[in-house]
């Protein structure tokens, strides 16, 4: 008799789970033909729901968002390349997507604001200054050969592999109020001093790029490439790492960029690698945090549009008329706000108020109180851009995102890290 | 004529053979044959090698004593499997015993055991999470300590360490201990607990002839769950152990996420092997078809 009563209880509870579990799913909109619908493979980082809502204000476009990892981007268009229109990669992913034939080239002559990309991606300048191109940097991807080539031109062609929106510097974050010195170089990472204080992002393709610049720093090794390293130079920098580790250096390691920001704001973490947008979201808390600018550099990254080879006819103009848009300055202001860098400056500049440009990009002091787009404070009046100007943040890149030749092994000697 | 009479077993298995078939045997073939192919950055191809599995066991031999990356992470996690088994054993087995014997009435027990369940209608990310606030440096449990003058400077250990890690397993998987050892406690019929008593045992020689015996089933039943859940975790691990702490469902992961599905495929055949042989040593000691 137990046993039954027990048992129509435990059913009710699994009914009730059951219930609970299937409240989230909500049936598939159905579409008619001619709506205007981009589906949209990428990280997301980028939009938000008032790009959303300005987008079909504009042009009656609305997005349907296929929202992963940065890692699983590229194994989506690799493995699914028909589930998904428009795609928002970074250029070091694109040895791996071109060959796989599943992205096309894109057409130049139907983006209107081509002329206008920024030159840090065209010819790896800025100011007329040629700035680091180590590893995958996009002026070495940029072009391809032809419409469905799967090798990359040197030379300027009709055909871009990506069309670029946004991008940006990365560096070390620091929390200034702890730490109570300045800090000026990535071997501080390492520095003995935050023993279980640091923290390194464990996702493998960029963090050997955080670790190569602090092992640089520390003066053991200077790499032809950082951003294609041979094993030895894998071996050599993944022992400095698992030295440190089992100093305990790293209180945590993070890969997601939420995590990121915990570390940051409890305290458990005061130098770290981090993201732009990671340090306006602790800043946004009220703790002091700082992108810090250090002597040896940045290491840069972007990224852009691309569609997919499954993309075609009207669903192709569409996707154009979507980056068109996407390019033409609205969308520029908004990120250049948040802290990144538009791919078309120009248009950006037309959607900022003076006193905004010249804090984000100028690096001049701030004539009134900076507010992230979303209306909370992030600078008081006088106070400068860590890393200065676009002119001085850009042209102190030392390195970009990479895939390495060596990828394989060096995602088994990260995982040795990790395992140490 | 068929005769369905004759056949209705083998009708009524059909459903759940079809779909152990297709979800599971074929998946598990398909993993089996991936594993010895092999890839590029950006595809995997057919082929019949083995360097998937030398990979894995790279510098295992040459490195000896010191442990090479695989072992290692076999290590800790066999570890991780020990320690949260012996802790959930031991309190899943005290609940089940107050729940079956010490409760009397049976709406309490209903009661009580439903009240075990509650923390389940949450995520399990959710409940693991939650332990990180009271954990970290400035967290509550370190202020507290502070405050009172126990301790002058946070306690470390607490958050991102192995200590961490165990209590979250321990917090997530007791119930899974709970419920088959409760099941077969109520199945012990009360007389022979009665004679046990009117033959003059104690207490305890009633528990250690009586009724570990008799709730072996669910003890075993309940290791199983334990035992696999917390060889294949990652995310647990991944959280409470601050990320550096290997497990092989993260290296797994990783190289799912860098395309590397042959070898992804070869870790998760020496996991399933792994896995497979505690298993088959634990129903070495009950048989589960039998007991059920």
């Amino acid at each position: 008799m137990a046993k039954q009563i027990d048992r129509r209880a435990l059913l009710k509870t699994a009914g009730a789970t059951a219930a609970l579990a299937g409240f989230g799913l909500s049936a598939p909109a159905v579409h008619s033909a001619n709506e205007k619908i981009v589906r949209y493979l990428g990280t997301a980082t980028t939009m938000g729901s008032e790009i959303d809502k300005k987008l079909f204000e504009d042009t009656g476009i609305t997005v349907k968002y296929i929202p992963v990892t940065t890692d699983e981007v590229t194994k989506r268009v690799l493995t699914q390349p028909n589930s998904f229109d428009i795609v928002d990669t970074e250029y070091f992913s694109l040895p791996k997507l071109v060959p796989s034939g599943n992205i096309l080239g894109m057409d130049s002559k139907r983006i209107k604001e081509f002329d206008n990309i920024s030159t840090t991606h065209t010819l790896g300048q800025i100011g007329g200054k040629t700035i680091g191109d180590q590893g995958t940097a996009p002026k070495k991807v940029f072009y391809l050969k032809d419409e469905k080539s799967s090798e990359f031109s040197s030379e300027p062609t009709r055909w871009a592999t990506l069309i670029p929106t946004v991008f940006n510097a990365d560096t070390l974050g620091i929390r200034p109020d702890l730490i109570k010195r300045p800090i000026s170089t990535w071997a501080e990472l390492l520095n003995p001093e935050f023993k279980g204080k640091a923290s390194i992002l464990n996702i493998p393709s960029i963090g050997i790029m955080d670790a190569a610049m602090v092992v640089e720093s520390m003066g053991e090794y200077q790499y032809p490439d950082k951003g294609n390293m041979t094993r030895d130079e894998i071996d050599l920098t993944i022992k400095i790492l698992i030295e440190a580790k089992k100093a305990g250096q790293f209180r945590a390691l993070w890969s997601d960029f939420n995590e990121s920001v915990n570390l940051m704001a409890s305290g458990e973490v005061v130098i770290q690698s981090m993201w732009s947008p990671a340090i306006t979201a602790v800043r946004t808390q009220g703790i002091p945090c700082v992108y810090q600018p250090l002597k040896e550099g940045y290491r840069a990254w972007a990224v852009g549009f691309a569609l997919s080879a499954a993309t075609k006819g009207y669903q192709a103009d569409v996707c154009y008329e979507f980056i068109n848009w996407y390019l033409s300055g609205f969308v520029g202001g908004y990120l250049n706000r948040q802290g990144y860098y538009s791919a078309v400056p120009s248009t950006a500049k037309q959607y900022m108020e003076d006193y905004e440009w010249d804090y984000w990009m100028l690096g001049k002091a701030a004539a009134k109180d900076i507010k992230a787009p979303d209306g909370k404070k992030l600078a008081s009046v006088g106070e400068v851009r860590d890393g200065g100007s676009f002119v001085e943040r850009m042209g102190g890149v030392a390195c970009w995102n990479a895939t390495m030749d060596e990828n394989r092994y060096m995602v088994r000697k990260w995982n040795e890290f990790v395992a140490a | 004529m068929f005769d369905v009479k004759k056949h209705s077993a083998t009708i009524l298995s059909l459903p759940f053979a079809v779909v152990i078939f297709t979800f599971f045997i074929v998946p598990l073939c398909l993993v089996v044959m991936v594993s010895f192919w092999d890839y590029n950055s950006y595809s995997i191809i057919p082929d019949f090698i083995f360097t998937n599995y030398q990979d894995i066991f790279y510098g295992c031999v040459k490195s000896l004593p010191d442990l090479c990356t695989s072992f290692a992470t076999y290590f800790s996690s066999l570890k991780f499997v020990f320690i949260t088994w012996l802790i959930t054993l031991l309190t899943g087995f005290l609940v089940a015993l107050f729940l079956s014997f010490c409760v009397s009435s049976l709406q309490m027990q209903i009661v009580l055991f439903l009240l075990c369940t509650i923390p389940f209608w949450t995520s399990n990310v959710i409940r693991m999470i939650s332990w990180i606030p009271l954990l970290g440096r400035n967290g509550l449990v370190n202020s507290t300590m502070q405050n009172i003058g126990l301790t002058d400077a946070p306690a470390e250990w607490l958050l991102y360490s192995e200590f961490s890690v165990i209590l979250a397993f321990v917090h997530l998987y007791t119930l899974f201990m709970v419920v088959p050892i409760f099941n077969s406690m109520m199945r012990i019929d009360r007389s022979l607990i009665e004679a046990a008593h009117d033959a003059g045992a104690s207490s305890f020689q009633t528990l250690t002839n009586i009724i570990i015996p008799l709730s072996r089933p669910g003890i075993i039943i309940g290791s199983i769950f334990v035992i696999t859940i917390v060889m294949g975790d990652f995310i647990t691990i991944g959280v409470m152990g601050g990320q550096q702490i290997p497990s092989v469902g993260k290296i797994i992961n990783v190289e799912m996420t860098y395309l590397q599905f042959p070898a992804a495929a070869a870790n998760a055949v020496i996991l399933i092997i792994t896995t497979l042989m505690i298993i088959f040593a634990m129903t070495k000691l009950v048989d589960i078809r039998k007991e059920l």
